[in-house]
């Protein structure tokens, strides 16, 4: 496995592969990011624009303090976060030891079905990851 | 680890401002994100107290332009100096590309350098990093309070104390007038630079 480079190929696989789980299922913005805060993809709406970089940064930042937590409470690890708000909410969920899935979604999604569909997703990237 | 999309032709660079508490990191990123607003497309993320203190980090994204056709961002980030923040420190530094050790010149200042860049050696070890092969610069900062009576380190006791061993490249500086804050930084941009493209070509 190579985390440093992502090849046209495989990102374009990655990019369709959260297309069609999350986006059109009707998620705001969908990013792939590495533990060190950088931002591997990047998918949206193309309604919703956020600041992705500094999202990244933060994101990563949170994972890890909560990862840090989880081990303080004698826990392996946490491997999912979620935040709630009244319009939008946020869902982080461990790819590998390397990689965080996040996801960005208003009320008119079911939490219980962006995970089903957040699963699927993640067992499709580990298997193309683990083929390069 | 730098990180660099193939696709859309994008590095993304990480390099940490680290030091002992209330050395002037956070200042340093203050003064480049009003110096060159024109390349920072979003605003400066600070995570700190109430006290104005730096509680996690902060993080400054940077566009440097193109480098062989590829976009360079740069992305900046501080530490929390405080002793007690050494576990937030550590994840601070996760994948990074390059360091800029910001030393605080004040005379009284001088063994709380020393035991911060003990911990930076001891920090990078745990990723397996070592201080003596990843791009640092150092940087002497509050060089202006000699102007004020305040006693400072000369540069060369300075240069004994922290960069006998390491033979970095150091800059006297003063993030509070902006004195050297973009010499430091081009150079720590050069040597990160450089260190990447001699492990990928």
């Amino acid at each position: 496995m190579n985390y440093g480079i992502v090849s046209q190929e495989q990102i374009e696989k990655i990019d369709s592969i959260l297309t069609d789980k999350l986006i059109k299922l009707g998620v705001d913005c969908v990013i792939v990011i590495d533990m060190a805060g950088n931002i591997i993809t990047a998918k949206d709406n193309s309604e919703s624009k956020y600041d992705v970089y500094s999202f990244a940064a933060l994101a990563a930042g949170n994972f890890a303090t909560v990862d840090a937590m989880a081990k303080l409470v004698g826990e392996e690890q946490f491997s999912l976060l979620f935040h709630k708000g009244q319009e939008s909410s946020i869902h982080f969920s461990k790819i590998d030891e390397e990689l965080l899935l996040i996801s960005m979604f208003g009320q008119e999604i079911s939490l219980g079905f962006l995970r089903l569909n957040v699963v699927d997703a993640i067992e499709q990237i580990k298997r193309l990851w683990n083929k390069s | 680890m730098s990180f660099i999309n193939l696709k859309e032709k994008v590095v993304q660079v990480k390099i940490v401002y680290y030091g002992p508490g209330r050395c002037g990191k956070t200042t340093n990123l203050e003064y480049i994100n009003r110096t060159f607003r024109n390349q920072i497309v979003s605003e400066m993320v600070s995570l700190k107290t109430h006290g104005d203190r730096t509680l996690f980090f902060d993080f400054l994204p940077f566009n440097m332009g193109k480098i062989k056709g590829y976009d360079i961002k740069i992305q900046l980030y501080t530490v929390p100096g405080q002793v007690k923040y050494n576990a937030t420190r550590k994840l601070v530094l996760r994948g990074v590309d390059g360091i800029v050790f910001v030393a605080d010149a004040m005379a009284k200042q001088r063994e709380k350098n020393i035991r911060s860049l003990n911990q930076l050696h001891e920090n990078l070890l745990s990723y397996k990093e070592s201080i003596f092969k990843i791009p640092l610069v150092m940087q002497y900062n509050k060089i202006d309070l000699k102007e004020h009576g305040i006693p400072i380190l000369p540069t060369e006791v300075l240069q004994k104390d922290l960069n006998s061993r390491l033979q970095v490249p150091y800059f006297e500086a003063s993030a509070v007038t902006g004195y050297n804050v973009a010499t430091t930084l081009k150079k720590i941009i050069a040597s990160t630079i450089i260190a990447i493209q001699k492990k990928l070509f």
